[in-house]
């Protein structure tokens, strides 16, 4: 027979008792609980309307919106500019291959079991930009160029993210350990690199790669204006990289270099077999925070006329031929950003358990 | 894996050193034979005059003016690439000759013509400042506006004009400035200012993004002179010369009632002035270092300048303006193109 005494207290309760205790014990609490409850169903219920109850799905032209709601007609009318831009029609598929191709490589990283899964990555980090880099732009096997200025709308906005996160990390890694070398000269010129580039925003440094550059070119050598923003955003984000990882540098304990350099490690190997590991693993929430940073800086590119997704989105919203669907807009491009940038969020809490080796405590 | 990095940094750099290929022919004609398209640099979207569309096909008139320069010079009025500028850039994209023409809704001003290294074509568009007030202010004329409060939007001329019509009639007013015009509308139609100012030719469209556009109504004053037209570099005659004829030819189609659809006809025409517009008669396409039947391939492939005109931002578009003073000078407007002989 079960003595009832030295059972433990009855842990679940009912609906009705968990609210008595938790939302009316006290009049206040009841006062609180009523205001929220109210606040709650006075805008949800027009939120949930706006987005969904009232709101036009179907339809290809103006008129099938009725204006009570969210106009989402337009949205699937533009879908295709949004998109791709300018990029022509017949070309899309080229896009729609880099889309999947960046969908294999990193979806499976979420999935803790997929076989080959570090092969994929590396297709992603080596195999994804030179796939980019010939199907893109075109011109070998076959197929037809297709110039910078015709890409446009989601998919210039993971050109500009992609290569830029891609490009920023090795070289902000070589910029930290530039700036910790006990070379005065590297260390110099990592120093002044760093500063001056963190130092100016980089709506400044697009601006200037978009304005002023061209004028010091001398007539005939013209850079593309992506190639341009491009080479901006990845110095500028180097810079704000080699920080963060030279913080992961000065977290790792002198005993560790010194260890290495016992073992007749040179430099390099030091570096890349005992240090850097442990630094990077580190900063993975500084590195992530700032590529999910730089994703949504890459709107910025707005100001130099690149029509980014943002930036498709602003110069169509304004057309007359619609009620005014600028929230609806608006609304299509956060959730874009925000489906990318959760994803990279998410990536990096699997990465940093994965990596966890229980020295954190 | 640090190998694998390094590949990845070497194909970024590739892609970042991508020159554009070619240098630079002599003229600008030659130029843009050779690259066989033209580069037009336009706005990043605005109604009726360079927006793009569905497809992401630009439409507008600064764009057909584009259009109707690539019809003359290769007879394909599809053989544009478009750049969208932001107000900023695009003086520095035209100078450092990363677009051909710039067709992108800009001011004729005598700073800009003299001061920038630039020279305007012509005139596409005479546009103006007006105002859209709120119709319970009961106000008819821009002069009753003192002490109003001014939605505007940053960084244009709009916001000077404002400020000198203002001072010019001794009246207080509050500017509430917002970004984008967009922004401005919404501002208006929240009730934070009791007047909005824009070139006139946006005012109707802004008007149509209320909620109720009867609400509110423009009222008859222009305060500043806008003459908007194309935009060359200056020093290379020969393609300002096509620019301003390829124009004029638009005009003069409309004054000669050259269409579209009746080109193939008029070839037929016994009128000289018809014959040397379409390049039946005379070799007025030689002297421009253009095919005899551009004045042909502008009017039959992209349209006169009224056809143009009613397209884009006429009475039956949604921006529905009426020709105003951009009718012919025989019509009640200004539009006096010189003749094509």
């Amino acid at each position: 027979m079960t003595d009832l005494s030295v059972m433990p207290p009855k842990k679940a309760i009912g609906p009705i008792q968990w609210m008595k205790r938790n939302l009316f014990s006290t009049w206040y609490n009841v006062v609180l609980t009523l205001v929220v409850a109210y606040l709650i169903v006075t805008s949800v219920g027009p939120l949930i309307s706006w987005f969904f109850v009232d709101a036009n799905f179907m339809g290809s032209d103006p008129k099938d919106c009725s204006g009570a709601g969210a106009c989402w007609v337009f949205i699937s009318q533009r879908l295709d500019f949004f998109i791709y831009g300018f990029y022509p029609g017949e070309q899309q598929w080229r896009v729609d291959l880099m889309f999947l191709l960046l969908a294999v490589a990193f979806v499976p990283q979420f999935i803790e079991r997929f076989p080959g899964r570090k092969w994929l990555g590396l297709f992603g980090v080596v195999g994804l930009p030179v796939a980019g880099y010939i199907l893109i732009p075109g011109g070998p096997f076959g197929l037809s160029e297709v110039e910078s200025t015709k890409w446009g709308g989601l998919m210039l906005t993971l050109i500009l993210a992609y290569i830029g996160i891609i490009a920023s990390l090795p070289i902000g890694i070589l910029l930290a350990l530039g700036r910790r070398s006990e070379m005065p000269i590297i260390r110099g010129l990592c120093v002044v690199f760093i500063e001056v580039w963190r130092a100016v925003p980089l709506i400044t440094v697009l601006f200037m790669a978009s304005v002023m550059l061209p004028l010091f070119l001398p007539e005939g050598l013209n850079f593309e204006k992506l190639a341009r923003a491009l080479i901006g955003i990845t110095l500028w984000q180097s810079a704000y990289m080699a920080e963060v990882i030279r913080g992961g540098l000065q977290a790792i304990p002198r005993g560790q270099y010194e260890a290495a350099s016992a073992l007749g490690l040179g430099y390099w190997r030091k570096m890349g077999l005992v240090v850097l590991p442990q630094a990077l693993k580190l900063v993975i929430p500084g590195i992530v925070n700032t590529f999910i940073s730089l994703f949504k800086d890459t709107t910025l590119v707005l100001i130099i006329g690149l029509l980014d997704i943002l930036g498709t989105v602003q110069s169509t919203v304004t057309d007359p031929s619609w009620q005014n669907v600028a929230v609806e807009g608006y609304v299509f491009v956060a959730f874009c950003f925000w489906v990318f940038c959760f994803g990279i969020s998410r990536y990096s809490q699997s990465l940093e358990r994965k990596l966890d080796t229980g020295h954190k405590s | 894996m640090r190998k694998a990095k390094s590949i990845a940094l070497g194909v970024a750099l590739a892609l970042g050193a991508t020159v554009a290929s070619g240098v630079m022919a002599a003229t600008t004609l030659e130029n843009v034979m050779e690259k066989g398209r033209l580069q037009c640099g336009v706005t990043t979207g605005l109604p009726g005059f360079s927006q793009p569309d569905e497809k992401g096909n630009w439409t507008g008139i600064d764009v057909d003016t584009c259009r109707a320069m690539a019809a003359a010079i290769f007879g394909d009025p599809k053989a544009v690439d478009f750049t969208p500028l932001t107000a900023k850039e695009r003086f520095t994209a035209l100078q450092s000759g990363e677009i051909d023409v710039l067709s992108r809704n800009t001011t004729w001003t005598l700073t800009r013509d003299v001061s920038l290294g630039l020279n305007f074509a012509g005139v596409n568009y005479y546009d103006g400042q007006g105002f859209l007030v709120s119709k319970d202010i009961g106000v008819n004329d821009a002069a009753e506006l003192d002490g109003a409060t001014v939605c505007i939007q940053a960084g244009t001329t709009t916001e000077l004009n404002l400020a000198d019509y203002f001072r010019a009639k001794s009246m207080e007013f509050k500017p509430i400035v917002f970004d984008t015009s967009e922004q401005t509308v919404q501002g208006f139609a929240a009730g934070r200012c009791d007047v909005l100012t824009s070139d006139r030719s946006q005012l109707a469209a802004l008007r149509s993004k209320l909620a109720d556009p009867s609400s509110a109504k423009i009222l008859p004053n222009t305060i500043s002179k806008e003459p908007l037209g194309p935009v060359v570099r200056q020093g290379d005659d020969q393609w300002f010369n096509i620019v301003k004829w390829v124009l004029s030819v638009q005009i003069n189609a409309e004054e000669l009632g050259v269409t579209s659809s009746n080109a193939d006809d008029m070839l037929k025409s016994d009128n000289p002035s018809i014959q040397r517009l379409l390049g039946t008669d005379g070799d007025m396409g030689a002297k421009l270092g253009l095919p005899a039947d551009f004045g042909y391939k502008v009017v039959s492939l992209v349209g006169n300048y009224g056809e143009i005109y009613d397209r884009n931002v006429g009475p039956d578009t949604p921006l529905g303006l009426d020709r105003g003073i951009n009718a012919l000078w025989n019509d009640g407007g200004i539009l006096y193109a010189p003749p094509v002989r």
